[in-house]
């Protein structure tokens, strides 16, 4: 059963030099449970897609269905409350609230869902990603690596049926990007999320059920619909 | 809610970073200022009514020349009201004691006069005196020494009012109101109401005044004079501390009004700050709301979230300010009791914060909101691309919420439509031209850029590259300043003002009643004591008619007019004109002297007679009829505590109609042992001491100077909040540029040189135009609201564009100071 699925998707832009068209009639499909990255060269549309996917931002033309309901044609609101509770995020650049310490940022998705043992499961997701004993440090003073991995236990911890990861590893070195790497392919085991992942690294890509590569705004062929 | 609100904990926690810290301070500020401004004014003018009740034994008097049964209506008013009352009748007659008689002012009462003030007796005429709230017993009397002393009467002595006889048992050295008008001659009598029917003295052809005294808690009382304003017959006559106040009151006002000012200025100051640390503390936040949006929060969440978040900065900051304006305001409520011995001030009430409170939700809902509406339109899709910002809001937006809100503080404020509207006018040209001048730099630096030297580049360059933000710091430390130039300005001009209406030899004596043939002997006796002593010969007169039209035929409507138009006025003449007065209106006779007669008005007769410059008016002196052309029209500072008429005729007119004369002098305590023998000296001359209420006035100066003071010290602080919130305004960027350019090799030196240049450079631009504005609205300021002379002060140009430098470039070398610490590469890493 599609999760996800996006139909003759385009995106275009108006910048100085006229109107772009950043992403060009793309369509596929994404079923439950399956990890597919993107891959593509820089300026590709990758993260652009991945907005469109998970509906930060709005196609020009054609539509996206988020289990099979109409997405993309929701208002910001609509779309943001279709997403609360059932989609996760990581990005490149960790995107933790650098004001909350390590567990308030993990609890954030579930006090936005209503979640009413949200502390205890915001310790145990912390746990999961080896952060305990620095639940009560502020985001700042945490290094980039365990950044990401709060940023992960974010993103499961509401248990999403999606999560969304643009670059996770891209702003880390070698070492503690594997680490975060292995840690992400885990938990979408244990958990059975869908994962949508951005990446140009090919290891990464490798791990997942599909690649999906983009170039210039395009599907290469034989993605698709996998 | 758990959805939607952060936690209290996390609250309390981002309350205290950086711009929501701005935010507080500025809330506190305007908080703390109009506390201190509306409790301490609150409880002045509480104090300054009970003062003034006590010259009249009451908080208000009815009187009636009819009968006592004329005055049961109001009397059960008032009880029902749950007032106190009590009743006078007072009436001259002729007194004896033995084969002596004397005139006196009869005054009969009953249990509880005075209801305000006390009683003083003594046993001997001139003799110490105590307070007291014993009244004098049925066959008793009390009499005043001068009467005492005319009769040869002392305590244990026989009088004789009409056909009763009393016994003296005590000498009434003062009574509260005694001085209530100048008008009263004839020494007292105190005796009990009851012994009044014995005398046979009040026939239905008596003279009697029958008065109704009424007291009472403020809250009580007014209510109380409303009705009465409705219900009296015009045969009765209202005597409200107002009235009674005019000297205490004008001061104080004047005082009141000042504060009021400067807490609105405060509240303007702390709105400009408030209003730049919204933005910023919102700027800050658009990254987490993209997050948030991401994660599942709507637009409702998104406002919510962060409005609760500055709504709880507002009360924190509301209750910080709360404090210090109690604690303030307290501190001078203590001082006025112990330094001049004013009654202690009336308690303060609970209202002035309330509407602190309101104030403050207002303000940082007026500045606060658009830049959190701002933040609901933050583009989720910003975690993946840094650059996508929130369609800013359309400009008119922000702009007529800021005005909009101004207008309420004013209003709040001055509770004056046309006051609030022509501040608003003013408040919005200065921006404009502060506008103006900004977009004026910013264009000229733009060209200038490329041939400088390096500091110079780096510094005064920004201020090009950042247009926007340029031109609003400008604004902001150009308002600013001109709001803490004038406030400056005025503070001077008022304290100043204040310390020549009251100086130390004001005159502490009045001597009234003073007969044609008696003025040189009494100047004499002073003389002879190194007192100067200043006559005011005085004439009754009534006015009969202007231009030919009889008054009868044109009456006024207002109470004072009639007053005016119907009574005997007392009335002066002089050669010069007095030192407390102003012409508003046409001349002051020259001194040489001039043949026909002209007289000079007060403002208020013309206004209530609406008179005209060369009107004739015609009046009855004595019966004979004077006629005299309107010449000027004067100002009369009523709170100088000099003499003064409404009326003042040119010299030559009146001189063999005096009836008497009234004298001012200020008497050293030396002197004033020998008032007893003055008293013997010139029996019929009544001495009326004004010394302690002197003493209390300049004491309510001097606490009002403090105010002044004190709240001058919150516009500072205001200020400096202002010049945090705008040096941050701009502390990212200056950050990350600071770093980059030390990364290619500037020095620390150069960077932090260039930052000073450019805050130097806006301090003075708005230094300039601030001494300008200041000087203008100044000149606004002390003439219409305040009442003052005004004179230019050139200095103000040499000391705005030097505060500025000092000021602005000083705080912004400091605020770049510490970020120039940081290594560059922690900087450019972090971003
Ligand atoms: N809102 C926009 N306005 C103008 N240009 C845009 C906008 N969004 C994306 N672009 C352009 O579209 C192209 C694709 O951008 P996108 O960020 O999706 O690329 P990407 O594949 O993620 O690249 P990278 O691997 O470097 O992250 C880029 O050239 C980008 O500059
Ligand atoms: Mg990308």
């Amino acid at each position: 059963m599609p999760v996800l699925e996006s139909r003759r998707m385009t995106k275009e832009v108006t910048s100085p030099d006229g109107r772009l068209t950043i992403i060009d009639d793309v369509s596929l499909v994404i079923r439950a449970g399956e990890s597919v990255a993107i891959v593509g060269p820089s300026g590709s549309g990758k993260s652009t897609l991945l907005a469109l996917l998970a509906g930060l931002d709005v196609p020009t033309r054609g539509e996206v269905r988020l289990e099979d309901r109409p997405f993309s044609v929701l208002d910001e609101d609509g779309r943001a409350r279709a997403r609360a509770g059932r989609v996760g995020f990581v990005f490149q650049s960790f995107h933790l609230v650098p004001s909350m310490t390590a567990e308030e940022n993990v609890r954030l998705p579930l006090e936005l869902a209503g979640v009413v043992e949200a502390p205890e499961r915001a310790m145990a997701a912390l746990a999961a990603v080896g952060l305990l004993g620095r639940a009560r440090h502020r985001a700042r003073q945490l290094s980039g690596g365990e950044q990401q991995r709060v940023a992960l236990a974010r993103a499961f911890v509401g248990r999403p049926a999606l999560l969304f990861a643009d670059e996770p590893t891209g702003n880390l070195d070698t070492a503690s990007g594997e680490q975060v790497a292995d840690l992400l392919f885990d938990l979408n085991r244990s958990a059975g999320t869908t994962l949508i992942l951005v990446t140009h690294e090919q290891s990464l890509a490798a791990r997942c059920d599909r690649t999906l590569a983009l170039i210039a705004g395009r599907l290469a062929d034989d993605s698709g619909c996998g | 809610m758990t959805r939607v609100l952060p936690s209290l904990s996390r609250l309390w926690r981002t309350l205290w970073r950086g711009d929501l810290a701005v935010l507080i301070a500025a809330i506190a500020v305007a908080m703390a200022a109009s506390t201190t401004v509306s409790l301490f004014t609150n409880r002045l003018h509480g104090a300054i009514r009970n003062e003034s009740a006590t010259v009249l034994a009451a908080d208000l008097r009815l009187e009636s020349g009819r009968n006592a049964e004329s005055l049961d209506a109001a009397e059960q008013q008032a009880q029902q009201r749950q007032l106190r009352t009590a009743r006078l009748t007072s009436f001259t007659s002729v007194v004896h004691a033995g084969d002596q008689g004397q005139l006196a002012t009869v005054i009969a009462t009953e249990a509880g006069y005075p209801l305000r003030g006390t009683l003083r007796t003594a046993t001997i005429p001139y003799g110490p005196s105590h307070a007291t709230n014993v009244l004098p017993g049925l066959g008793e009397a009390y009499v005043d020494p001068r009467l005492a002393s005319r009769l040869g009467v002392s305590v244990g002595s026989l009088l004789r009012i009409g056909a009763t006889q009393l016994r003296v048992v005590e000498i009434l050295a003062d009574r509260p109101d005694r001085g209530s008008g100048y008008a009263e001659v004839a020494p007292a009598v105190l005796m009990r109401g009851a012994d009044l029917a014995a005398s046979g003295l009040l026939g239905p052809a008596s003279r009697a005044t029958y008065t109704l005294l009424v007291a009472g808690e403020p809250a009580r009382v007014d209510p109380f004079l409303a009705w009465l304003k409705l219900h009296k017959s015009a045969a009765e006559r209202l005597v409200g501390v107002g009235e009674a106040s005019a000297q205490l009151g004008s001061a104080a006002d004047r005082a009141a009004r000042f504060l009021n000012l400067a807490a609105v200025t405060t509240m303007l100051l702390a709105s400009i700050a408030l209003a730049m640390a919204a933005r910023r503390h919102a700027s800050q936040r658009r990254d987490e709301v993209a997050l948030l949006k991401c994660l599942g929060a709507t637009r409702r969440v998104v406002l919510l979230r962060f409005s609760s978040e500055m709504g709880a900065a507002a009360l924190v900051g509301a209750g910080i300010g709360a404090l210090i304006g109690y604690c303030a305001q307290s501190g001078l409520a203590a001082l006025a009791h112990v330094f001049t011995g004013v009654a202690e001030l009336p308690a303060p009430s609970a209202t002035p914060i309330i509407w602190g409170v309101v104030m403050s939700l207002v303000m940082t809902a007026g500045f606060g909101l658009p830049p959190v509406i701002e933040l609901t339109r933050v583009p989720p899709a910003r975690v993946l691309r840094e650059d996508l910002a929130a369609r800013p809001l359309p400009l008119l937006v922000p702009a007529a919420l800021a005005v909009a809100t101004m207008l309420v503080i004013l209003y709040l404020a001055v509770r004056d439509a046309r006051l609030m509207v022509s501040a608003a006018i003013v408040l919005s040209v200065i921006t404009g031209v502060y506008v103006l001048a900004g977009i004026g730099l910013v264009r000229l630096l733009a060209r200038l850029r490329s041939d400088a030297g390096t500091p110079w580049r780096f510094g005064v360059a920004a201020l090009a590259r950042r247009p926007a933000q340029s031109v609003a710091q400008l604004v902001a430390f150009g308002l600013g300043m001109t709001i803490l130039l004038l406030l400056g300005v005025v503070r001077g001009d008022l304290l100043e003002e204040w310390r020549r209406a009251v100086p130390a030899d004001a005159p502490n004596h009045f001597l009234i009643n003073i007969a044609p043939q008696e003025r040189d002997s009494v100047e004499d006796f002073f003389k002879a004591r190194q007192v100067v002593v200043e006559f005011a010969p005085w004439v009754r007169a009534r006015l009969r008619a202007v231009n030919g039209t009889p008054m009868a035929q044109r009456m006024p409507k207002s109470d004072r007019g009639r007053a005016f138009a119907e009574r005997e006025q007392n009335l002066s003449f002089r050669r010069t004109l007095p030192a407390d007065n102003q012409i508003v209106e046409g001349h002051w006779w020259p001194v040489s002297g001039l043949g026909a007669a002209q007289v000079s008005v007060a403002t208020e007769f013309r206004d209530e007679l609406d008179l005209h410059l060369g009107d004739r008016l015609e009046f009855d002196v004595a019966g004979e009829s004077v006629d005299a052309t309107l010449a000027s029209v004067r100002k009369v500072r009523w709170d100088g505590f000099r003499p003064n008429f409404f009326l003042l005729f040119s010299p030559g007119v009146l001189d063999g109609n005096v009836s008497s004369y009234l004298a001012a002098a200020h008497l050293e305590a030396r002197v004033r042992p020998d008032l007893a023998e003055f008293n013997r000296r010139f029996p019929t001359v009544t001495v009326l001491d004004i010394d302690g209420l002197l003493t209390t006035v300049r004491g309510l100066v001097d606490r009002a100077a403090d105010a002044v003071t004190y709240v001058f010290a919150f516009t500072l602080l205001a200020g400096l909040v202002v010049l945090a919130a705008a040096i941050r305004a701009t502390a990212d960027e200056r950050r990350y540029e600071g770093a980059l350019l030390r990364a290619f090799g500037a020095s620390r030196r150069q960077v932090l040189l260039g930052a000073a240049l450019e805050f130097a450079t806006l301090g003075v631009l708005a230094g300039l135009v601030a001494a300008t504005a200041a000087a203008a609205i100044s000149a606004f300021v002390a003439a219409y609201w305040l009442g003052l002379p005004w004179h230019l002060q050139g200095l103000l140009w040499l000391f705005g564009p030097i505060a500025g430098l000092l000021g602005v470039g000083g705080a912004g070398l400091l605020g770049t100071w510490r970020m120039g610490l940081i290594p560059p590469f922690r900087v450019l890493q972090a971003s």
